[in-house]
């Protein structure tokens, strides 16, 4: 396979609150370039928790992350962002567009602050994902005036518009319907077999982990099965 | 390109909300139409309160008093040096007025850099003598020309022509309470007597208000040559050298020098006036005060409007965070729609204050005290639109701050996943 791209090296997590409770324990895993990998565990298993903790939200954890080679231990709040900014895209369970911003700029705002292209570059790039995703059309409405799955779609082109290396779902079609569950599935395959795209992506449903590249099953805060 | 980015969301972010920035900047606006129209107001009123006493009164004001010699002979004899002296009851001894060598002084003040102008006076107690009554009274003695140009004399001269009082031999401007008492109009012939008993027959050319009643019942003015002539003294006799300087605040250290250069008493407008000054300083204070009180209470109006705003968009907060924002250029977000509220608030303050002002100037305001006065005065100094201006801007950034680092530090993971 190819270059490790993500690296978790005895990941350990604490809540402290009301008890100390361990959340995760030593978890060791990698992803390669272009892997299709599927989180799956049962609710409280600790699969979102340690999803936050990959994507350099969460800082407040044991053990080490390594990212395209670097840790992300002692790395500032800054540049943190900056790394989420440039090499992992995010799909949640919610949408989370913003209403304020046309459907364009929303898919825009990422690659207006990484700023390695100019304006009009990133409005090409942004176009070119809605029309890989097949919502071109709706690029100048608001976010609002769309369907579930358009919008879910719209994320994703949110979360490929600075090419990252790792895209990061948290139950992505958790919100939708068997229909759009489909396409963003298929999106997804498509992305990695057709773009070589690497995805991590947490979910309840077994039958959508089924068909990704690899499954890493949790349970009680440890990896049972990878 | 960076702040190009960060201005788009903040004016997004404001124009979503529209309604409550429009009353956040009112309430900024508002606040600096009432600073500005109460500071120029009140400054207005300031400076003609001071204008009657300062336009009036010299710098520096050179004169002859009668007193005691301060050193008295026996503190010069040798014999009694380690002697108590209980000597009282010491009287003056009957010294001229007038101010010696008066030539040379005015001519030396002539040269001085720091002296606007001077203006040679004489002051002579007399009686107006009207039918059989005798009133107290006081003629001042000046250069027309000099006293109009340094102290605004022709302001005060309600009736008749100032100049009138040099082209005209023999002529007197009344004091307008004066003028009352003795029934004397324009054109009339009045009749004085000095201290000395001397006697001279004047005719009136004006009539004069100063606006402090006390002082038009009982002084007049002549030209210098009259009252030389009604004192029967010679031409080179004078009692004050009023002095105006270019900057005020060197009064006090200009008469001291005076003072000591030519032995005579020198008296400088900050101790003669010191009330005044205090009066100022106080209405000022008092106005800065509810300027500012105003200004807090409407950065606390933006601080509102920021929280509710930032518990609005926690859900966008924590996407612009996960998708790379750092939580600086969040803080910087919120400190920018704060600032533009402000400065979109502020200057439309700044205009409206200037409005208010203008329209306050407007309103009528007659009063006898201030003959030249017609409406309610107002200061239209630059320096409060500065400070206005500078005023809104730190309140809002201050009003800003606070929701700005809360938003700054609003943790994605939570807001992710609490749905």
């Amino acid at each position: 396979m190819g270059t490790k791209i993500l690296e978790a090296i005895s990941i350990s997590k604490y809540f402290h609150d009301p008890v100390r409770i361990q959340v995760l324990n030593q978890i060791n895993f990698s992803i390669n370039k272009g892997e299709f990998v599927s989180v799956i565990g049962k609710s409280g298993c600790g699969k979102s928790t340690l999803l936050y903790i990959l994507s350099t939200m969460d800082t407040d954890y044991d053990g080490d992350l390594i990212i395209d080679r670097i840790s992300m231990r002692d790395k500032k709040e800054a540049e943190l962002a900056r790394v989420r900014n440039e090499k992992i895209g995010f799909v949640f369970q919610f949408h989370y567009l913003l209403n304020e911003f046309s459907v364009l700029r929303n898919v825009m705002l990422p690659g207006l602050k990484l700023a390695k292209l100019s304006e009009k570059e990133v409005e090409a790039k942004a176009y070119e994902k809605l029309k890989m995703l097949g919502i071109e059309n709706e690029a100048l409405k608001n976010p609002n005036q769309l369907s579930g799955g358009q919008k879910q779609r719209v994320a994703i082109a949110r979360a490929l518009i600075n090419d990252p290396l790792l895209i990061m779902g948290d139950e992505p079609t958790g919100n939708l319907d068997k229909k759009n569950s489909e396409v963003v599935f298929d999106i997804f395959q498509e992305l990695a077999q057709t773009y070589n795209q690497s995805l991590l992506i947490v979910t309840h449903d077994n039958e959508f982990a089924a068909r990704t590249h690899r499954i890493i099953e949790m349970e009680d805060g440890k990896i049972i099965k990878m | 390109m960076k702040s190009k980015l960060i201005f788009s969301i903040s004016r997004s972010l404001l124009l979503a909300r529209w309604k409550q920035t429009l009353v956040a900047a009112i309430g900024v606006t508002f606040s600096i139409t009432m600073f500005i129209a109460l500071l120029g107001f009140m400054n207005g009123l300031n400076d003609l309160l001071d204008g009657l006493v300062i336009n009036r009164t010299p710098h520096v004001r050179l004169y002859n008093e009668i007193q005691a010699s301060k050193i008295q002979p026996i503190d010069r004899s040798v014999n009694y040096k380690n002697s108590h002296n209980f000597i009282s009851s010491v009287k003056p001894k009957n010294e001229r007025l007038e101010i010696y060598n008066n030539a040379a002084i005015m001519n030396s003040l002539k040269k001085d850099s720091r002296v606007l102008g001077f203006a040679p006076k004489i002051t002579a107690q007399v009686f107006y003598n009207v039918g059989a009554i005798d009133l107290t009274g006081v003629i001042n003695g000046i250069d027309v020309e000099a006293e109009n140009r340094l102290f605004l004399f022709s302001d005060y001269v309600t009736a008749g022509n100032y100049i009138d009082l040099k082209n005209t031999p023999n002529s007197i401007i009344l004091g307008k309470g004066a003028a009352e008492k003795m029934l004397a109009n324009i054109g009339d012939v009045i009749q004085v007597t000095t201290t000395k008993g001397e006697r001279m027959q004047l005719k009136v050319v004006g009539f004069f208000q100063s606006g402090l009643q006390e002082i038009d019942k009982v002084q007049s003015y002549a030209s210098i040559t009259t009252a030389q002539k009604l004192l029967g003294e010679s031409s080179n006799y004078i009692t004050d050298i009023q002095i105006k300087l270019k900057d005020i605040v060197m009064a006090p250290a200009v008469a001291k020098g005076l003072e000591q250069l030519y032995d005579v008493e020198a008296l400088d407008i900050q101790t003669a006036n010191s009330q005044f000054e205090t009066g100022s300083f106080v209405r000022t204070l008092i106005s800065y005060a509810v300027g500012i009180t105003l200004l807090i209470v409407a950065g606390f109006g933006i601080y509102n409007i920021l929280n509710m705003m930032i518990y609005e968009k926690m859900d966008s907060i924590a996407i612009l965070k996960a998708t790379g924002f750092s939580g600086k250029d969040v803080n910087r977000i919120f400190i920018t729609i704060a600032l533009s509220i402000g400065v979109f608030g502020g200057l439309l303050g700044l205009l409206c204050g200037l409005g208010l002002s203008g329209l306050i100037d407007q309103i009528p305001f007659n009063t006898a005290a201030l003959p030249t006065v017609k409406t309610y005065p107002v200061n239209y100094d630059l320096k409060f639109y500065i400070i206005g201006g500078i005023f809104s801007i730190v309140t809002t950034y201050f009003a800003g701050y606070f929701p700005s680092r809360k938003a700054s530090k609003i943790d994605p993971v939570i807001i992710i996943r609490g749905k």
